[in-house]
């Protein structure tokens, strides 16, 4: 076999060859959220120097032009916004797919679930803009402004919709027919089985689907921004007006500067490790369902 | 299941009929309301001029022609980097490790977080890097790089689902036939992963289309024809945004430019469901 | 096959040549205490038997001890199995199949495999045969016609299919593209064919006109052929060897000649297997 040995070795290295460009690939791709976890550090660090992790907590306000950087408000505008808008969908969503699923009769339940589809592909410039113009000048009837926290949790509460309604059809499609089956040859009746047989069988599923939800409502930006009134405060009300740490970022960020521009840097980075241990906890829940 | 259970007897059946019924009707109304709003009021302003003419007054009169070529080359920028490392990193993963190397699971994991890191981020990223330290400048290009770190990991998964779909058997009759792994993947795989690789590449452009917050501060504000891919280009959400917030009067461009991206994503969204039609049509042909 | 040109000149048959001819048949390929192990559980353990050049071997057994895991050894399709581990001796004409500096890709080329399914690639009937024999550099049109059109009339398939070479090859029966599998591994002029219950997934008429191909090849190649029908099993083999679980694991109970193990089994569970009494 000696003599096959130099086309051999060409044809060798070609699958080497292969196999360690596609290896550098993933690395650039498994890198980028190094990358971006570096660069944020690396940006927010001279105000971590200046100004202090625990400053940004126990400022008395935010005026970076005036060297306070307290981030409570915006981090209470995120929490509560997600709060509601997560309380509002989760019960929304998971009755959409339950509809879909043992509802619907089979005319709608197809049509029913293209346009969830839809609606989550439909982007959140557009949603801000309907809510600006549609749905805040109906809050201001009720309580001027307008643009508020309420305003906030309607508008993210439609564009998280999608995601838990998706994710929780997916899974109540997992669950084995032959529960089904056990049920109804027990003879109950159709809340019933969804309730005691269906919601245990497809829990990790709707679980990941809540966290996923959730990353999405604290992520969220543009259409927050358009809607909430971006107002420095702790909401006294869900009239009041809100600023988001996201919406922060998007407005200021176009004209700050020094430790102002680190500042928002440092609440990048306080989102970014919102969003990891949301995804190591649906990692862990995912793991859960492996098991059980 | 609907037909086999008989009519509610009880409080609690009936108000859970009632609920998801209501769950139901609720979320389609608000939808339609939304998508009706938006094609009632957008849909006298769109026209071939408002496609083709530049903005005037700050977008107050005129169209989106230049937005539209921003938004294209930005979407080009963005397609033209992720595409070859979406696939081959898909490829990777899919092909050429196990699911338990620590490579394998190390890169799956860091793309399942960039997967949720919120667009602002990637904005702030964005400028940081490639505005920034690569001295980019705010352009089309940032705005690429950028978009392109962000559809990276949904092309991933749908290409990499698309490789696990293709049956070993044909991974296993061509190592017999002693075919390389490079053939088999070129000639065989390749082909056979088709669907998923454009189901994801169809998402991937879907989002990088719908994306604002991420190009705020990479790819800039100006509305003029770009010059270059170094000039700073306007993209059509920004244009949306710009012209809802900061141009008092520019409401009714700004449910035409919605208008336009709305019917954008809607195509998008109906080429991914038809692909998915397709490719389980061929699926059961080839079984 | 002999209109066949070798495919790359000399090289692939010089161990053909090279090799004495007449006398006593020699073992051309020698397997010596092979085990596998998926996960660290064993799949067979400790088979050592040896097959001389040009013979059909029938490895027979019920199912799970090992004996498409065996063929896939001599290939070395191991390799794609996650978590398999190999240990023991493949000789095949003096080659060293398990050694790490084999080439693979050479060593598959010399050793047809036929699946239990008939997996042709989702390519023209053309494209199946082509395609292989490209990668493997030949790259003159005329030959790669001449070659497609001998192995096709080889397995009989050529009437069948001359005016349709460019369909696709998924729409042909299940019995012709099992025997389109057969042309596509001869087109490489394999010295070793393994075939893994080839004729199990096809309907009893198919499954015949497979049978009478695999018969024909008897005397130009080596064959080791996986099989749960016993009758089959003693229709075409010349020799025989019986897979039995033991101890968790699939073992090697009995090799010799067709006649021998069909009519006078030593092994007590050949016997009984062999008489339908067990299995």
């Amino acid at each position: 076999m000696t003599s096959l040995s130099s086309n051999t070795l060409s044809r060798w290295s070609t699958d080497e060859l292969l196999c360690w460009s596609l290896r550098g690939i993933a690395t650039i791709a498994g890198a980028i959220v190094i990358l971006i976890v570096v660069f944020l550090i690396v940006e927010a660090l001279s105000a971590l120097q200046h100004v202090g992790l625990l400053r940004f907590f126990t400022d008395p306000s935010w005026h970076p032009a005036e060297g306070l950087y307290n981030l409570t408000p915006m981090l209470w505008g995120t929490l509560f916004a997600m709060t509601g808008s997560v309380l509002i969908a989760t019960p929304l969503g998971i009755l959409s797919a339950v509809f879909c699923h043992y509802y619907a009769p089979l005319i709608l339940a197809r049509p029913y679930r293209r346009l969830i589809e839809l609606l989550a592909g439909i982007p959140s410039v557009v949603y801000g803009f309907w809510g600006l113009v549609v749905m805040v000048p109906l809050i201001a009837e009720i309580q001027p402004p307008g643009p508020s926290l309420l305003a906030g949790i309607l508008i993210l509460t439609i564009m998280i919709l999608p995601t838990i309604a998706l994710m929780a059809d997916a899974s109540l499609a997992n669950v084995p027919q032959q529960y089904l089956r056990g049920a109804a040859a027990l003879g109950l009746p159709r809340w019933a089985t969804i309730r005691g047989v269906v919601f245990p069988a497809a829990k990790s599923g709707l679980f990941t689907g809540v966290i996923l939800e959730t990353g999405r409502a604290i992520g969220e930006t543009m259409a927050i921004l358009m809607v909430s009134g971006n107002v420095v405060q702790t909401p006294s009300s869900v009239f009041a007006p809100i600023r988001t740490l996201t919406a922060n970022i998007a407005l200021e960020m176009a004209y700050a500067l020094g430790d102002h521009r680190a500042a928002l840097f440092v609440s990048g980075l306080v989102l970014m490790a919102m969003i990891v241990a949301l995804v190591v906890s649906a990692g862990w829940i995912s793991r859960e369902r492996m098991y059980g | 299941m609907a037909e086999t259970l008989s009519r509610p007897q009880n409080p609690r059946e009936w108000l859970a009929l009632v609920l998801v019924w209501g769950a139901a009707g609720l979320v389609t109304a608000v939808f339609c309301w939304l998508l009706g709003d938006i094609v009632w009021h957008g849909l006298s302003h769109v026209s071939w001029t408002f496609l083709t003419a530049p903005p005037e007054n700050a977008g107050r009169r005129g169209g989106i022609g230049p937005i539209l070529v921003s938004t294209s080359l930005i979407l080009g920028v963005c397609l033209s980097v992720s595409l070859p490392i979406g696939i081959g990193t898909a490829v990777l993963l899919a092909e050429f490790t196990s699911n338990h190397s620590l490579f394998g699971r190390m890169t799956r994991r860091s793309l399942d977080v960039l997967a949720g890191v919120p667009s602002i981020v990637f904005g702030l990223f964005g400028n940081a890097f490639f505005c920034k330290t690569l001295g980019l400048g705010f352009s089309i290009l940032s705005g690429g790089l950028t978009l392109a770190c962000m559809v990276l990991p949904i092309l991933i998964r749908s290409t990499e689902e698309g490789f696990r779909a293709v049956p070993t058997s044909y991974r296993l009759s061509a190592a017999a036939l002693g075919l390389s792994r490079t053939t088999t993947l070129v000639h065989l795989l390749l082909p056979a992963a088709v669907p998923g690789l454009l189901v994801g590449l169809v998402l991937g452009v879907g989002r990088a289309i719908a994306e604002t917050a991420a190009l705020i501060f990479t790819s800039g504000y100006v509305d003029r024809m770009p010059e270059s891919l170094l000039d700073s280009g306007r993209a059509l959400s920004i244009h949306i945004f710009d012209l809802s917030m900061n141009v008092s009067g520019g409401d009714a461009n700004a449910y035409a430019s919605a208008l336009v991206l709305v019917i954008m994503l809607l195509a998008i969204n109906g080429t991914v469901s038809w692909l998915a039609i397709y490719g389980l049509h061929r699926k059961i042909v080839a079984a | 096959m002999t209109p066949v040109e070798p495919i790359t000149g000399s090289r692939l048959r010089h161990s053909l040549e090279d090799r004495p001819t007449g006398g006593a048949p020699q073992p051309f390929v020698e397997v010596d205490r092979l085990s596998l192990y998926y996960e660290g559980k064993p799949a067979f353990q400790d088979v050592t038997l040896s097959i001389n050049k040009g013979c059909m071997t029938a490895l027979v057994g019920p199912s799970g001890c090992g004996k498409t895991s065996f063929l896939t050894c001599l290939n070395r399709l191991t390799d794609l199995i996650a978590g398999c581990r190999v240990s023991g001796r493949i000789t095949i004409d003096a080659l060293a199949v398990l050694a790490p500096d084999t080439d693979v890709i050479q060593l598959r080329r010399r050793i047809g495999m036929i699946f239990q399914k008939p997996n042709p690639f989702p390519l023209t009937i053309r494209r199946n045969l082509e395609f292989p024999l490209r990668e493997h550099g030949i790259r003159d049109r005329g030959q790669i016609t001449q070659t497609m059109e001998t192995t096709l009339r080889d397995v009989g398939l050529w009437d069948e299919v001359k005016n349709r070479l460019d369909s696709p090859a998924l729409a042909l029966s299940g019995g012709q593209q099992q025997r389109l599998c057969i042309a596509r591994a001869l087109a490489l002029l394999p010295e070793v064919l393994l075939m893994d219950e080839p004729c199990s997934a096809l309907d009893p008429l198919s499954g015949g006109v497979v049978e009478d191909l695999i018969v024909s090849l008897r005397g130009r190649y080596t064959v080791l052929i996986v099989t749960h029908n016993l009758a089959q099993a003693r229709r075409i083999a010349d020799h025989a060897a019986l897979f039995w679980v033991q101890n968790g694991a699939g073992r090697l109970i009995e090799a010799g000649t067709a006649k021998q193990i069909f009519e006078e089994p030593r092994d007590p569970l050949t016997a009984a297997y062999v008489s339908g009494m067990r299995g």
